[in-house]
């Protein structure tokens, strides 16, 4: 019972992981851009999660319900959500910006051709 | 979902990344509506499977569309990933186990603000009403985050021509 | 403006039901899933699919550049505001018991314009990065 206890979190510490491995590991920065936006999704699973009954059900009050689920997670998420974007929104502004300075949005060639011109 | 982070992240060709980060948003939105986060659900496919594959995608036609290979094997950010994943597993072992009723996150503000909703403001969205009222000085400061983005974006992008004469 | 008749019927069939889709929820969002987010959000996919459709020139002259900037200003404008209006009526700032007859009614008062900001300024900010973007593209 205890390792389905834990199975959420073992989902979304894979997800996080790999979101992270992206981010790192992968030189393209729209890719990076996008294995950030996985990082962020796997942190709204880790703070909802355990906002969750079993049995229970939305956090929306209506008659004939008795158990609901945690509200306050969904709103912290939802915030973040929208600050995600607006994160992902600037930063594809950036590449953008930088491939048209660079001519690239290779990581490896960017720094080449900064050390190259000083 | 794992399937769809795994394959996005051996991908090169960058269309087939953003198609498949769409399509880890919508699964990643069913499971929100799975564990009862509707609103959170909602937010998350119009966002994530929407403007940002819309977005993704107009900043990919501004670019090349496909990463190159990699110069050597990414051993050292693999070894860094899975340590880093290690240590957060055997941090959750702390954690309360999925749905304990006495878990602490339930115990505390969340009872009272589902009790005082029906009593002070009446409306059945719980979510809604923590977000604009009670929370509200949060949402003020996530509109205007949302408002600094755009400006930031315009500041980045706008381009002032002095050949063209129609472009604001 | 594409050619395909295909598209393009559909999206005249889809695009007033997107619109009516993002009122729906961002006036429903005390009953029901919902609220100015996704209302906003929904919003500008709307203008945006009608952009992929029908161009942006069209799209420029439906909602021009200065309705989107003054959308993107006023969302905010007008969540400080509802919380000016709080002190200005003998409350905190952003407190909606003052706004009504009665607290409760202060309190939807207060939620309805707030939620009505939050989605303006989404749905701008949203509307003015794919300009952006797609501005950008068509000058290359």
């Amino acid at each position: 019972m205890s390792q389905f206890g834990n199975f959420s979190y073992l989902v979304t510490v894979f997800l996080m992981v790999s979101g992270l491995y992206v981010v790192i590991a992968r030189n393209n920065l729209v890719k990076k851009l996008v294995g950030l936006s996985i990082f962020q999704t796997a942190v709204y699973l880790l703070y909802i999660a355990p906002g969750k009954l079993l049995g229970g059900t939305a956090p929306i009050l209506g008659a004939g319900f008795e158990t609901y689920s945690n509200p306050l997670p969904h709103v912290l998420i939802l915030t973040a959500i929208v600050v995600g974007i607006a994160t992902m929104a600037l930063g594809l502004a950036l590449v953008v910006r930088i491939n048209e300075s660079y001519g690239s949005i290779e990581e490896d060639e960017i720094i080449e051709a900064e050390e190259g011109a000083q | 979902m794992a399937i769809a982070v795994v394959a996005l992240a051996r991908s090169r060709n960058l269309l087939a990344v953003v198609v498949l980060a769409g399509i880890y948003s919508f699964l990643m939105g069913a499971v929100l509506v799975a564990l009862d986060a509707v609103d959170v659900a909602m937010t998350e496919a119009s966002v994530g499977a929407g403007i940002s594959t819309v977005l993704l995608l107009c900043a990919l036609a501004l670019c090349r569309s496909d990463e190159a290979k990699p110069s050597q094997h990414p051993f050292a950010p693999l070894c860094v990933a899975v340590t880093t994943g290690a240590v957060l597993v055997y941090g959750t072992l702390g954690l309360p186990a999925f749905s304990d009723p006495q878990a602490p996150i339930h115990t505390h503000v969340a009872p009272r603000y589902l009790e005082e909703v029906p009593r002070e403001i009446d409306i059945p969205n719980v979510v809604t009403a923590v977000l604009a009222s009670y929370r509200g000085y949060d949402t003020l400061g996530e509109t205007t985050v949302v408002f600094t983005a755009g400006v930031g974006v315009v500041a980045l992008l706008r381009r002032r021509s002095l050949r063209r004469g129609d472009r604001k | 403006m594409t050619e395909d008749l295909v598209l393009r019927v559909v999206a005249k069939l889809l695009i007033p039901f997107i619109a009516m889709f993002a009122a729906y929820v961002q006036f429903h969002g005390d009953f029901g899933p919902g609220g100015g987010f996704q209302a906003g959000v929904i919003a500008a996919a709307a203008v945006i699919f009608f952009t992929l459709i029908f161009g942006l020139q069209r799209t420029r002259e439906l909602v021009p550049d200065w309705i989107v900037e003054t959308m993107v200003a006023a969302g905010v404008l007008l969540y400080a505001s509802v919380g000016l209006a709080g002190i200005v009526l003998g409350g905190n700032y952003l407190d909606y018991f003052v706004l009504g007859a009665t607290s409760v009614d202060g309190q939807h008062r207060g939620i309805f314009w707030v939620e009505i900001g939050v989605a303006v300024t989404v749905c701008g900010v949203m509307l003015k990065v794919f300009y952006m973007f797609v501005a950008r593209r068509l000058e290359e």
